[in-house]
């Protein structure tokens, strides 16, 4: 089983971002990186001039390298730049579902999790269209990955989990960083670079429940595939993907990597892993906080 | 502009039909459809003589199949389908891209039209769905403004419908998965949100309560309203970058959506059919909304000024909300 990294969800500096990608590059834990803005298209400006050092950085380390969409594509200018993507001549992970209207004829491509890919009906239609990678929507129970799973390895398409960090469960048109500061979501005035892993959102008894990115809602607490390890292996995934995060990201990639190579076991692997809030209940069949 | 209403039992599709709604749309009592809740939707006997009800009086009735089909468990969808073309739905409503795949190639003459939980935003997603299965109607995701509305009209070429009335999203619809995390269970899986099994009301300090999955959503004075608890209009805190705690509904305030306001604006962008949110609604507020709504229709067709809202009472805690119609909600 490999490790993606999949894109930064949060608005950090294009320093911040820099930095973290040419630390990925010269780890050979990973095998495959998937860049760009997923969350809201007024970021991009920000780290767009960097992405080219990075392709090239991530590309001579041997990394494979995928651009992402933005997970929900409404302006007319959004469109224009999710069709801008294809041709760059790299692979595209689609995460709004519209960008498909732009991938070039033969063109093969990757679906990421915020794509509804819940049954072998859908997945079969996407193979059909060049699809040759499923990450599938973290909500989706054991089963559910059984069946995807065996189903993708009928049609030649690599499905892949996910496997660490805050879970994305929703997207809005409404950005709730700029409405906690009572601002509209034209007049950000970019706050929730504030908060380069999210805010969380505690009940009101103080639990930690969930996290918000401008537009997107993530869990509080961060997923967590560890436990999971020998049975993701065996329904047969073909990699686990890991969400960036400010801290331990190095860690937390080479426990899984030794874990996967089998040099540490289960109950090292959780010993070593960082003192955070974590869940893993869907993967368990479970309501997505559990742990 | 054609007015479709909810009909969570077959004595709420009469209801509707008599009050006016040029057509009803319900569900089978499973998965299959986006309000799973108990006690609610039809059977195939009652959607047969619901059809027939409704055929009688020139309203049509379409199908919601509308949750996302199980791996290793499609047939239950696949039946709903071929069900649902038996009794003579006018249309079924889906949003998988599998079961809509499936319909076109084995219910070529059956009549789709994309579900508000396929989320279709911007011309491109609605044109995928057009070309690649025929859809005949888009039901537009309540995120867009009605200017973004007309512009996509101007761009598609198919029928779209919009929500005037009822619960309102707050997430891009069929892509939050925010009542799973805390329950097990979603709209997308098993057609429920923040389900009513999962609710524990209490007292605590001295104050109401209500949780969800074990989460605190709410809490209020004894006398206050206590609204369902519905997890993206909970009230919760944050943090934020100077250290202050920030207390509310930082998501969503528990208000329904009223756009009866903005009728001739939407039929202004082109919209052809107003859907009135609500299966899980009692037979008499369907039927007093519907009665409503028809006649605002009728006086916007008739070139009459809109008679003032009566429906006040029946907002989610009293409060209404244009929500994304206007941008400001953003």
């Amino acid at each position: 089983m490999d490790l993606t990294i999949g894109p930064i969800q949060f608005f950090w500096t294009g320093e911040h971002w820099l930095r973290f990608y040419k630390e990925l590059a010269g780890d050979p834990s990973v095998t495959r990186v998937v860049l760009g803005e997923v969350v809201c298209s007024k970021r991009q400006p920000f780290f767009q001039t960097l992405l080219p050092e990075v392709v090239d950085l991530l590309g001579a380390a041997g990394k494979d390298v995928v651009l992402t969409t933005l997970a929900l594509i409404t302006h007319d200018r959004e469109r224009s730049q999710t069709r801008d993507l294809f041709a760059l001549g790299l692979e595209v992970e689609i995460n709004d579902l519209s960008a498909l209207s732009h991938v070039p004829e033969g063109t093969p491509f990757s679906v990421g999790p915020l794509v509804n890919v819940y049954n072998e009906g859908t997945l079969g239609w996407l193979a059909e269209k060049g699809a040759r990678r499923v990450c599938l929507p973290p909500e989706l129970p054991p089963d559910s990955i059984t069946h995807l799973a065996a189903a993708g390895r009928d049609l030649g398409v690599a499905i892949e989990v996910w496997g660490y960090g805050r879970l994305p469960l929703a997207i809005s048109a409404r950005c709730y960083h700029a409405r906690l500061h009572g601002r509209g979501k034209d007049a950000c005035q970019f706050v929730c670079a504030e908060h380069p892993d999210g805010a969380t959102v505690n009940t009101l008894d103080g639990t930690p429940f969930l996290a918000m990115n401008g537009v997107q809602t993530l869990s509080a607490a961060h997923a967590n595939a560890a436990r999971m390890v020998d049975d993701l292996v065996a329904k047969g995934v073909a990699a686990l993907r890991l969400s960036p995060q400010t801290q331990d990201f190095d860690r937390i990639r080479t426990l899984f990597r030794d874990r996967l190579e089998g040099r540490i076991d289960e109950k090292a692997m959780l010993a070593a892993m960082p003192d955070l809030p974590y869940a893993d209940g869907y993967l368990r069949g479970e309501a997505g906080a559990s742990w | 502009m054609e007015l479709v209403c909810p009909a969570g039992t077959p004595a709420s599709l009469r209801a509707a039909v008599k009050a006016g709604a040029h057509a009803v749309y319900c569900g089978f009592a499973d998965e299959t459809n986006a309000r799973n809740f108990p006690g609610l939707n039809f059977s195939r006997e009652e959607l047969t003589e619901a059809i027939a009800f409704a055929h009688a009086r020139g309203a049509k009735v379409l199908v919601a199949i509308n949750t996302f089909p199980k791996a290793g468990g499609q047939d239950l969808w696949h039946r709903a389908v071929a069900d649902a073309e038996r009794a003579g739905a006018d249309a079924v409503i889906l949003a998988d891209i599998g079961l809509l795949a499936h319909a076109a190639r084995h219910h070529p003459t059956l009549r789709l039209h994309l579900s508000v939980q396929a989320a279709a935003a911007n011309p491109d997603a609605i044109g995928l769905y057009v070309r690649e299965f025929g859809v005949k109607r888009v039901v537009l995701p309540r995120v867009l403004t009605v200017a973004e509305i007309a512009a996509l009209n101007r761009a598609v070429d198919v029928e779209t419908e919009v929500f005037v009335f009822g619960g309102l999203c707050v997430m891009a619809e069929g892509r939050c998965s925010l009542s799973s995390y805390a329950t097990g269970r979603s709209p997308n899986t098993t057609g429920v949100c923040s389900p009513a099994e999962d609710v524990v009301y209490g007292t605590e300090g001295g104050q109401q309560t209500a949780r969800l999955g074990g989460f605190l959503i709410q809490r209020s004075t004894p006398d206050a309203p206590a609204p369902y608890p519905t997890l993206c209009k909970g009230c919760f805190s944050v943090t934020d970058e100077n250290g202050e705690d920030k207390r509310g509904h930082v998501f969503e305030d528990p208000a329904s959506l009223d756009a009866a306001a903005l009728l001739p604006d939407l039929a202004a962008a082109g919209v052809t059919a107003l859907k009135i949110e609500g299966r899980q609604r009692s037979r008499s507020y369907v039927e007093a909304v519907v009665r409503s709504f028809r006649a605002a229709v009728d006086a916007l067709e008739a070139g009459r000024p809109i008679p003032e809202g009566t429906l006040a009472r029946f907002a989610e805690g009293g409060e209404r909300t244009t929500g994304a119609y206007a941008k400001p909600w953003r």
